[in-house]
């Protein structure tokens, strides 16, 4: 073997595997760091609701919540409307205005997660908690998720916040996969006198639900690991209140608000364990997602 | 422009098959289900059929032969509809069904497939199993009742319920081509359609499973019409009634467009045809 | 004989209201659309709107002085900061990015040129929040110093998905009869590499690139804990924390007053003009190169 081929593939490889050595890089240093944390308080840490710098006492419980109600009612609120942008994108967009719409919900996904952010906490959150919120309390007040209206900021501006992140990737994804579908499936459903919509339900919709559900799942990762944004309308809340129009915090956004610095001994190996729990959700989202589509694409592979 | 040979001469036929096929009953007798008039076909500006005119007549096997790219498919598409997922197509003329002109705009194409029904070339069953592929467009049409019943009676009578019956809940993918194909025909029979339009059902499968489909067709079209494209001529004289023969035409600037040459009894077309063109297709006199 | 008319086509009742379902569920499909397209006009409108008319030839050139509020304030700083570590960042990616990808493409095994792909792909789902703690452990801590350098660190490593993704990808549509020509004249298998794969490919990676620049020019999240204690008056040194301009709409949406509000207007319609046109360039970027491979098949 000649020299330079020696050296492009030494140089090559290395950096091959420098990139597989990363993710170990940063689960080992994150890990490493909150080491104090986890000594200190064990996993008893995971459900704990307090955060008190001054008797250096933390739990990641509130924020933990914060979280999942925030992400999953992301979801929520974004997979069905991705979904339908992915049919409108794929099934009845005229020609006219297929490529512009198309652009335009990607164009969504560029925007920075601060603009939305500052947006968000300047026009969303008032218009919010003017009409939406008294409007969704009026209505859906017996449940408690929708008690008293916000004063400031919310878990709910939050959420709608993170549907709108979340809401590109999804439909994108879903738009590639009802292209995908074989046509001739859909000419043999058409065929037998389906309407549109018993098409679109019984052969699309069903040939492509393990890759809506890949998608759904990496929306969820993206709404999870979403900081700066949320800490910019969410308000910093520190108790778990079941009330979507008060303030709360997510994981991500507490570690996002304490930049600045810390003050208690124990805080920032508490923060590491903050982000510890997220990079756990990150990669098993991750995985999750990597499974599906691969037994998805074995399936589909048998024809 | 035809040459009429004489009533009297007939021809060295170019295939000698074994068919079961029935001699036609008089015309007088024969209910008509389809009456194409004038029928022209274009994609964008571009002409695939022009002038077609025939009558297809109820419980018989119709056949459409002809050379590769006379328009066979599109015309048959024409019947149940389907050409409508194309955006540049475009049609004139009449296709009256029953008596009712099915072609025009205001006439939803969904209604006519249900009662007109199709099978494709390639196999197409859905991605679930047996059962559910012949229960799907039941569930759609609105014929729940019996479910169990009408699938076992499609699936006999597309000659695959012994084949399936131990494995009605695995998925039909398993299945060879010839069985997918037969699952197919099931499907499409289960929602008791009037018409069974097939687009070369068989141009994909091997002897054995062609010669399965071809009973099916005979077996059947006491219940339903059939009509069926093929580039097959054997095909096309052991199975049909009437045949239709499509050819080229061409015209100016290297425009081509499909013709109906002739369209008689199946005896006759390939035994004494009255124009030229179709005694050199059926003779084998070119391609 | 022949039936007449609509009884020639059967069960119209029960196809009526499935059709009135089907379009519905059209409408609905529809609106949803319009949801997603509305929203984006809304934001954008909001920025342009209110952060246009803020521009002044002084916010463009005068950097933030905190201490002396009479001063013209602008946000010069953060603009420099930006360019600084996006640049130094996109330095860092780059090459490692193309070396990853001609390994994946050209000497790995199947096994390899899975682990890469798995490593990729959760290298990019990792949230832009932990990768600046992982920056910040590994390297800011230790110096007891935050640094332009530490942030573009922290942007490499998101950038490394996108261009080693994008630039896999262009490499794989490198005809191998292109190879094999350069091989069989015996150019040895670097030089082919190098002279002949790369060459093709560039405009694809350029394409990643963009995309990955407009990505994390935007980016608060790694910033925070790497170059956000910074000193006042515009800087180029790298090895000092500089202002960036997410992280001067981060701080500036956070304040109650006015001009501060107003500034963070102005910066965000500059970050998201700077990011639009970025994405557009990709995408032309894009087009241009896929016509060129096609032609080169």
């Amino acid at each position: 073997m000649r020299l330079g081929d020696f050296v492009l593939q030494g140089v090559a490889g290395a950096a091959a595997f420098a990139s597989l050595g990363l993710v170990a890089l940063i689960v080992i240093e994150i890990v490493h760091r909150a080491r104090p944390a986890y000594s200190a308080f064990g996993f008893s840490f995971v459900y704990r609701v307090i955060w008190d710098p001054v008797h250096d006492v933390y739990g990641a419980g509130s924020y933990l919540f914060g979280t999942v109600i925030t992400s999953f009612g992301a979801l929520l609120l974004a997979a069905p409307l991705a979904i339908g942008i992915g049919l409108f994108l794929s099934e009845l967009a005229p020609k006219g205005i297929l490529a512009p719409v198309t652009a335009l919900v990607e164009t969504l996904a560029a925007i920075p997660s601060v603009v939305i952010g500052l947006w968000g906490l300047i026009v969303l959150a008032p218009f919010l908690r003017d009409h939406v919120d008294p409007a969704l309390h009026s209505v859906l007040g017996f449940i408690p998720l929708f008690g008293q209206a916000a004063v400031g900021p919310s878990l709910f501006t939050a959420i709608i916040v993170l549907t709108i992140m979340i809401l590109p990737i999804i439909a994108s994804i879903s738009r590639e996969l009802f292209l995908a579908v074989p046509s001739e499936l859909k000419e043999g459903a058409l065929g037998l006198g389906a309407t549109r919509w018993q098409m679109v339900r019984g052969v699309s919709l069903s040939y492509s639900r393990s890759g809506i559900a890949a998608a759904m799942i990496l929306g969820l990762g993206r709404a999870l690991g979403e900081a700066i944004a949320v800490t910019q309308v969410i308000g910093g809340g520190t108790e778990i209140l079941w009330n979507l129009f008060t303030p709360g915090d997510t994981l991500a956004s507490k570690i996002a608000a304490n930049y600045q610095g810390t003050s208690g001994l124990l805080e920032t190996p508490a923060l590491l364990y903050l982000a510890t729990i997220l990079l756990v959700f990150s990669l098993i989202t991750s995985v999750l997602a990597q499974l599906i589509v691969r037994h998805a694409a074995r399936q589909h592979g048998a024809q | 422009m035809t040459e009429i040979l004489s009533e009297s001469s007939s021809i060295e036929p170019a295939v000698r098959v074994e068919t079961k096929r029935q001699p036609l009953p008089p015309r007088e007798r024969l209910e008509t289900v389809f009456e194409i008039e004038n029928l022209d076909a274009l994609y964008g500006s571009k002409a695939a059929l022009k002038g077609v005119s025939m009558e297809i007549y109820k419980n018989l096997v119709t056949a459409i032969i002809g050379p590769s790219g006379c328009g066979k498919s599109t015309f048959i598409r024409c019947m149940n509809r389907m050409n409508d997922l194309v955006p540049s197509f475009s049609q004139t003329g009449t296709i009256r069904y029953h008596g009712y002109d099915i072609s025009t705009r205001d006439v939803d194409p969904v209604a006519v497939r249900r009662t007109i029904g199709m099978v494709f070339q390639r196999p197409n069953p859905f991605p679930k199993s047996i059962f559910d592929n012949v229960a799907w467009g039941l569930k759609v049409l609105g014929m729940k009742d019996g479910l169990n019943e009408r699938v076992e009676k499609a699936l006999t009578q597309a000659a695959l319920w012994d084949e399936a019956k131990d494995r009605l809940k695995t998925n039909a993918l398993g299945l060879s081509g010839g069985q997918q194909q037969r699952l197919c025909i099931a499907r499409a029979i289960a929602v008791e359609p009037d018409v069974v339009l097939m687009d070369e059902p068989a141009s994909a499968l091997d002897p054995i499973a062609t010669q399965k489909i071809e009973e099916l067709m005979h077996n059947l079209k006491s219940e339903y019409t059939f009509v069926i494209v093929t580039h097959n001529m054997q095909q096309a004289a052991r199975v049909a009634d009437m045949t239709a023969f499509f050819s080229i035409s061409r015209g100016e600037e290297g425009a081509r467009w499909g013709e109906l040459i002739e369209y008689d009894a199946t005896e006759k077309i390939f035994t004494a045809p009255s124009d030229k063109r179709t005694e050199d297709y059926v003779t084998g006199r070119f391609g | 004989m022949s039936t007449a008319g609509h009884g020639a086509l059967t069960r119209t009742k029960i196809l009526k209201r499935q059709q009135a379902v089907s379009r519905a569920m059209e409408g609905v499909a529809w609106l949803a659309a319009f949801t997603a397209v509305a929203i984006l006009v809304v934001v954008v409108w909001s920025v342009a709107r209110r952060g246009a008319s803020q521009l002044s030839f002084d916010f463009l050139t005068k950097p933030q002085i905190a201490y002396d509020p009479t001063q013209p304030q602008g946000l010069a700083n953060a603009f420099v900061g930006t360019f600084v570590i996006v640049a130094i960042a996109t330095a860092m990616a780059l090459p490692f990015g193309i070396l990853v990808a001609i390994y994946v493409n050209e000497f790995a095994t199947r096994w390899i040129r899975n682990a890469i792909g798995l490593v990729l792909d959760l290298l990019q789902g990792v949230p832009a929040i932990v990768i600046g703690f992982f920056v910040f452990g590994l390297i800011v801590l230790p110096l007891h110093q935050q640094s332009a350098l530490a942030a573009s660190f922290a942007l490499a490593v998101m950038m490394l998905p996108l261009v080693a993704r994008t630039t896999i990808e262009v490499l794989k549509l490198v005809p191998s009869s292109l190879r094999e020509a350069s091989l069989g004249l015996g150019v040895p298998r670097w030089r082919t590499v190098v002279g002949v794969v790369l060459p093709q490919s560039v405009g694809g990676t350029l394409t990643g690139v963009t995309l990955a620049v407009a990505r994390v020019a935007g980016e608060t999240a790694p910033i925070l804990f790497t170059s956000s204690l910074v000193a006042n008056g515009t800087s180029w040194n790298p090895t000092h924390a500089l202002m960036t301009v997410p992280l001067a709409i981060f701080e500036l949406s956070d304040q109650p007053d006015l001009p501060s509000q107003q500034r963070a207007w102005a910066a965000a319609f500059v970050l998201l003009m700077f990011i639009l046109f970025a994405s557009l360039a990709a995408r032309w970027l894009a087009t241009r190169s896929k016509r060129k491979l096609g032609r080169a098949r």
